[in-house]
């Protein structure tokens, strides 16, 4: 059974990126609303999610390869302290970044989007702690599957949870909520994203 | 200073930001024109219900005299909301502050006193030259990637001027806003179309022309700024440039329509050197492409030679000298200060192309120094100058003071100031607020006018 934990909280973090409104949805909702037109709502998710894969993908590949040059715990201890950074870099100066992207997005342009605004965010250095024990206990890893294909799966899995996630509430708030409800339950996620970051860098650092 | 929630004066959109309650509250820039009592931001009440409507309950001095506050803007405001760049949970709590003409820059908090805004950060003037190469910070505003501030001059008191940016939390100078300036040379007003990732920029001069007041040669042979530019919003580069031809002088203040999928707003040109008429034109994106048209002219008024500033006297006519104008949040209603001849008009511009005049009050006035009811002393001296509405559209509010060495040039007499409020009928038409009359306290005028909980031209937004 506990071999399917990190299985759990990758989609669990799929989930909860999705859920995040600077990972996109309300990106998906705005273009809607400023094109009249509902295809956008249901098509900006795609390139959203390819992003955001790319990023969380080339962070935990630099990481897997560095497991394989060098020392594992020395890259857990790593990535435990790059976490930490990430979260008070992120609370300090999260804010600062460059707009690159507006409401004439294309596609190309919300996968770019989304790819830096995952980098940002750290996203792909908070999937380690799930990730980590994928690539490196034989026992998680689906039989027949190495640790690059296991990695390559989760990252996936992660993947399709935060496409989900994100056309749920894309599609939901377009078409039956509105943007009303923005204003009393926008809750502070990035606060919690923060907690995020700096829960997933204790646990590598303390297990 | 994050929250849980967003700011509850954040809208995602116009329609929903008209819904909001009524201000209570309007925050004043007040200046010396002598440069000898530090200025100061005056806090109104506009409270019908409260027993001190239309007094100043609150003023907060600067540190220093000679600033010459003018325009000022928020710290953060409802394009927070925006998904692009979503900052929700900033606070909308600081006003920013600049000196025109000392290019200081005050941060003021009015959260733990709303009528009595307290000083927390100077930037001084060194610090952003050093760091934007900028002075004479005009217009602020609150935006996608924090606050942009508009700058007359550079580091020399020369040109070019530009915009740069300021962290909305930490107010650290960030950095020139530009990546490529093409050739833009005049600064003035900034805003933007946050639907079409479109800024705009307006023209008045360097400071080296505008500081001691209009230089007549300067502004007969057209060489004021009589120009818009055009900029990707994200790139940060320069697109088009659109010249309003060399009858045209001074091209003022940006009116983008709010609704972001709208792709015009409207601008103010303050006087035609053909026939002193002050016009409003429309900017439009046609094609892939900007274009202007001009929508309405205001003619001179007849007067005789010796009801006129010596600046005027051989034209025997008063301009208008429309100097602001302002958009309602529904993009229904332009209103239009018409400072020289004392008009404040008001416009319907459902069709942003055909503007008809919906209503109109005079008062003040380079020859008809109209009055007010409320008003105990007559002949009232200024102009309509700075407008601002609220967020419904019901009240009007505006000061009539332009600039320090510009009010005696049109205005020899002197200047008292004064702050009066319009209600705006929904279906068009205008009225004083008998009961509303602000007699301005000497030495001290009034400018611009901010609006608790945000107005018609200190928010945008990314939600139609």
């Amino acid at each position: 059974m506990t071999e399917a934990v990190p299985w759990f909280a990758l989609a669990g973090l799929g989930a909860f990126h999705g859920l995040n409104p600077a990972m996109g949805w309300l990106f998906a909702v705005a273009l809607g609303l400023n094109r009249r037109d509902r295809s956008i709502v249901w098509l900006a998710p795609l390139p959203i999610a390819f992003g955001h894969a790319l990023s969380v993908g080339a962070v935990a590949g630099t990481f897997i390869m560095a497991g394989v040059v060098i020392d594992p715990d020395l890259v857990r201890i790593a990535a435990g302290l790059g976490l930490i950074g990430w979260a008070f870099y992120h609370w300090r100066y999260g804010h600062r970044h460059r707009v690159r992207f507006g409401m004439q997005a294309g596609l190309a342009g919300l996968a770019i989007w989304s790819f830096l605004m995952a980098t940002a965010h750290g996203a792909g250095l908070m999937l380690w702690p799930a990730l980590m024990p994928l690539c490196t206990s034989a026992a998680a890893q689906p039989a027949g599957a190495g640790p690059l294909t296991t990695a390559l799966l989760g990252i996936g899995l992660h993947t399709l949870a935060m496409l989900v996630v994100t056309s749920l509430l894309a599609i939901t708030i377009y078409e039956w909520v509105g943007l009303e409800i923005l204003r009393r339950a926008w809750i502070n996620i990035d606060l919690i994203w923060t907690f995020a970051l700096v829960a997933a860098g204790g646990f590598l650092l303390f297990t | 200073m994050t929250t849980w929630t967003p700011d509850p004066s954040f809208y995602p959109s116009p329609r929903m930001a008209m819904k909001a309650s009524p201000e209570t509250l309007a925050y004043v820039a007040a200046f010396d024109p002598n440069r000898k009592t530090p200025d100061a931001i005056a806090v109104v009440d506009v409270d019908p219900k409260s027993k001190s409507y239309a007094q100043i309950v609150g003023s907060t001095a600067m540190p220093n005299a000679g600033d010459e506050l003018h325009h000022f803007g928020w710290n953060a405001c409802s394009s927070c909301l925006c998904p692009n760049a979503p900052h929700a949970h900033t606070e909308r709590r600081y006003l920013v502050v600049p000196g025109l003409r000392s290019s200081r820059i005050h941060i003021l908090d009015t959260k733990a006193d709303p009528k009595k805004p307290k000083i927390v950060k100077v930037v001084e003037p060194t610090e952003v030259a050093e760091k934007v190469g900028y002075t004479r910070p005009h217009t602020v505003h609150c935006g996608p990637e924090g606050i942009y501030v508009a700058a007359l001059g550079n580091r020399e008191g020369k040109g070019p001027g530009g915009v740069f940016l300021m962290d909305a939390e930490t107010f650290d100078v960030r950095g020139q806003w530009e990546v490529d300036r093409g050739p833009q040379h005049f600064a003035y007003d900034a805003w933007w179309h946050l639907g079409h990732d479109t800024l705009v920029t307006s023209e008045w001069g360097t400071p080296d022309i505008f500081e001691n007041g209009l230089i007549p040669e300067v502004l007969l042979g057209a060489k004021y700024g009589r120009r818009l530019h055009f900029w990707d919003l994200h790139k940060r580069k320069h697109l088009q440039t659109i010249d309003f031809g060399d009858k045209y002088q001074l091209v003022f203040e940006l009116r983008p329509a709010h609704d972001p999928t709208k792709a015009y707003g409207f601008v103010n040109c303050v006087v035609s050197l053909e026939n002193l008429s002050s016009s409003i034109w429309t900017w439009y994106k046609d094609g892939d492409k900007w274009a202007v048209k001009k929508v309405v002219e205001i003619p001179a008024e007849p007067a005789a030679e010796d009801q006129l500033p010596p600046l005027l006297k051989g034209f025997k006519a008063v301009p208008p000298l429309v100097t602001d104008i302002d958009l309602s949040m529904d993009d229904k209603y332009l209103y239009v200060a018409c400072w020289g001849t004392g008009d404040l008009q008001q416009y319907d511009v459902s069709d942003p192309f055909n503007p008809k005049l919906a209503g109109k009050v005079r008062i003040g006035g380079i020859v008809s120094k109209a009055s007010h009811p409320g008003a105990k002393n007559g002949a009232l001296s200024g102009g309509p100058q700075m407008v601002e509405i609220s967020r419904d559209g019901k009240r009007v509010y505006f000061t009539n003071s332009l600039y320090g060495a510009i009010d005696p040039q049109f205005y020899p007499d002197g200047i008292e100031g004064w702050m009066v409020k319009l209600d705006a009928k929904p279906e068009g038409g205008i009225a004083f607020d008998e009961k509303f009359f602000v007699r301005w306290p000497a030495p001290h005028r009034p400018h611009q006018v901010r609006l608790e909980g945000g107005d018609c031209s200190s928010d945008s937004y990314c939600y139609p």
